[in-house]
């Protein structure tokens, strides 16, 4: 027997899906795109999945976003992914990429960091090495991406 | 080349010019003039030797100094007045030369002041004239860079004189050897770095095991605090004390070396042999130093 297919959140006809999104954090992954509020955004958090069992989504109407805007989401919930709908069909699949450089989102974990002691926003480079990793452009410590706090 | 903050940020072309003026400048091929120079030495933590260095390579090129000290819970710490501080002294400077114990503050300098700044210490993380003076001597004593076998002795977990001088190094392919208690062993992330370089290095516990193969040994201090129990310290200790006794068999070419102050892991009677390079070395600081402003203040015309 075939469950009905359950829409809880509105198909858009333009703009930007953001699905599969850690259960959760589908407000911090708002928070860190930084929109400028014109947009009708709907969000669902704690849905069904077959996937992951539960997950948030955002849809975003009559905007595209491009990679820049959405690759710090990786920091967020790595496995989300993004669709660009056009005419209720998908446009392109976007895959999320760690951002070259991050301002601002981390905190550096370093209580002798400048970034910890002066009024500074935090700048991390990504790093070349095969663990995925972040240095601190101020005290020049790395650390795995998993081991640094996010602040939105 | 508009600052000096951490090693990380030059090339090997660029490590080779500091190496090349500092020659000149020895032998008196080159003579910057740096009369009208002002240096603004800020010195949030006190260090004697560094100051003196800074202060004296400025006055031997003919410009002058400024020093203004601080705690370390003085205005570094207290917000805003950091960067106000920076941005006053860099209305009557030429050049900023920082020593401070919060690390990235030379950085932050840089992006704040429009005049160049050197990092002369940020805490554990960076102390690149530190670095390249030891290059100096380096390249003084082997006559290259290249293909050296070297040994680094002592504290080689906290260290950062040592963790600069490995990163350095690592340009110019080296093998090394680190000498130390097993729980100072140098950190992981530096020997993944050396590894993914394809760099050669062996761990030792025994500071005259396989001297007769290294071209320099670099000893530093294990200091008493890092140990947990005195007598722990007092046991270890000796197995990281140069004698001279252990220097039979070494290559002519051999030379010790040492950031200064030292303790005791180098014993007084090595001091005489044609092997002891660390005095020298804190005059190779100077001309190290000279070259600094020179680069970075253009006075290589
Ligand atoms: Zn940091």
């Amino acid at each position: 027997m075939t469950q009905p297919k359950q829409i809880k959140v509105n198909a858009i006809k333009n703009g930007t899906v953001i699905d599969h999104i850690e259960s959760g954090k589908a407000i911090k992954v708002l928070d860190i795109l930084k929109l400028d509020g014109s947009q009708t955004v709907m969000i669902g958090i704690n849905l069904h999945s077959k996937k992951l069992g539960s997950k948030d989504l955002i849809k975003i109407e009559n905007k595209e976003l491009t990679s820049d805007e959405v690759n710090s989401i990786a920091l967020i919930s790595p496995d989300a992914s993004v669709t660009i709908i056009k005419d209720y069909n998908v446009a392109k699949k976007i895959q999320l990429q760690i951002p070259e450089y991050i301002e601002e989102l981390i905190q550096c974990p370093n209580p002798k960091c400048i970034t910890n002691i002066e009024k500074i926003s935090s700048k991390f480079k990504l790093t070349a090495d095969a663990d995925v990793s972040v240095r601190c452009v101020y005290c020049e410590k790395k650390y795995r991406i998993d081991d640094v706090k996010v602040h939105t | 080349m508009n600052n000096l903050i951490s090693m990380r940020d030059l090339t090997k072309e660029e490590i080779m010019l500091f190496m090349e003026t500092a020659a000149k400048i020895e032998k008196g091929e080159l003579n910057p003039n740096m009369e009208r120079k002002l240096a603004a030495l800020m010195f949030y933590e006190p260090s004697t030797r560094t100051h003196f260095s800074f202060a004296t390579a400025m006055k031997k090129l003919g410009g002058q100094t400024i020093t203004m000290r601080g705690t370390q819970n003085s205005s570094v710490q207290k917000g805003e007045s950091f960067a106000d501080t920076l941005q006053t002294l860099a209305q009557y400077a030429d050049i900023i030369v920082l020593r401070t114990g919060i690390e990235g503050s030379a950085r932050y300098a840089a992006e704040v002041v429009d005049i160049p700044v050197v990092n002369a210490g940020d805490g554990a993380n960076q102390h690149p004239t530190q670095a390249l003076l030891d290059l100096y001597s380096i390249i003084k004593t082997q006559g290259t860079l290249e293909n050296l076998n070297i040994g680094v002795a002592g504290d080689l977990r906290f260290g950062r004189t040592v963790h600069s001088l490995v990163y350095s190094l690592s340009e110019f392919n080296p093998k090394f050897k680190f000498i130390s208690p097993s729980f100072l062993q140098m950190p992981s992330y530096i020997k993944d770095d050396l590894v993914s370089q394809n760099i050669e290095f062996e761990e030792l516990q025994e500071i005259d095991q396989k001297i007769e193969e290294l071209d320099v040994l670099y000893v530093t201090r294990v200091q008493r605090e890092r140990f947990a129990d005195p007598e722990e310290y007092e046991k270890a200790k000796s197995s990281y004390i140069l004698r001279r006794s252990m220097l039979a068999g070494v290559k002519d070419n051999f030379r010790v070396m040492h950031p200064l102050p030292r303790v005791d892991e180098i014993s007084t009677d090595v001091d005489d042999t044609p092997y002891a390079y660390y005095f020298q070395q804190a005059k190779n600081g100077v001309y190290t130093r000279q070259a600094i402003y020179a680069v970075l203040l253009g006075g290589l015309k």
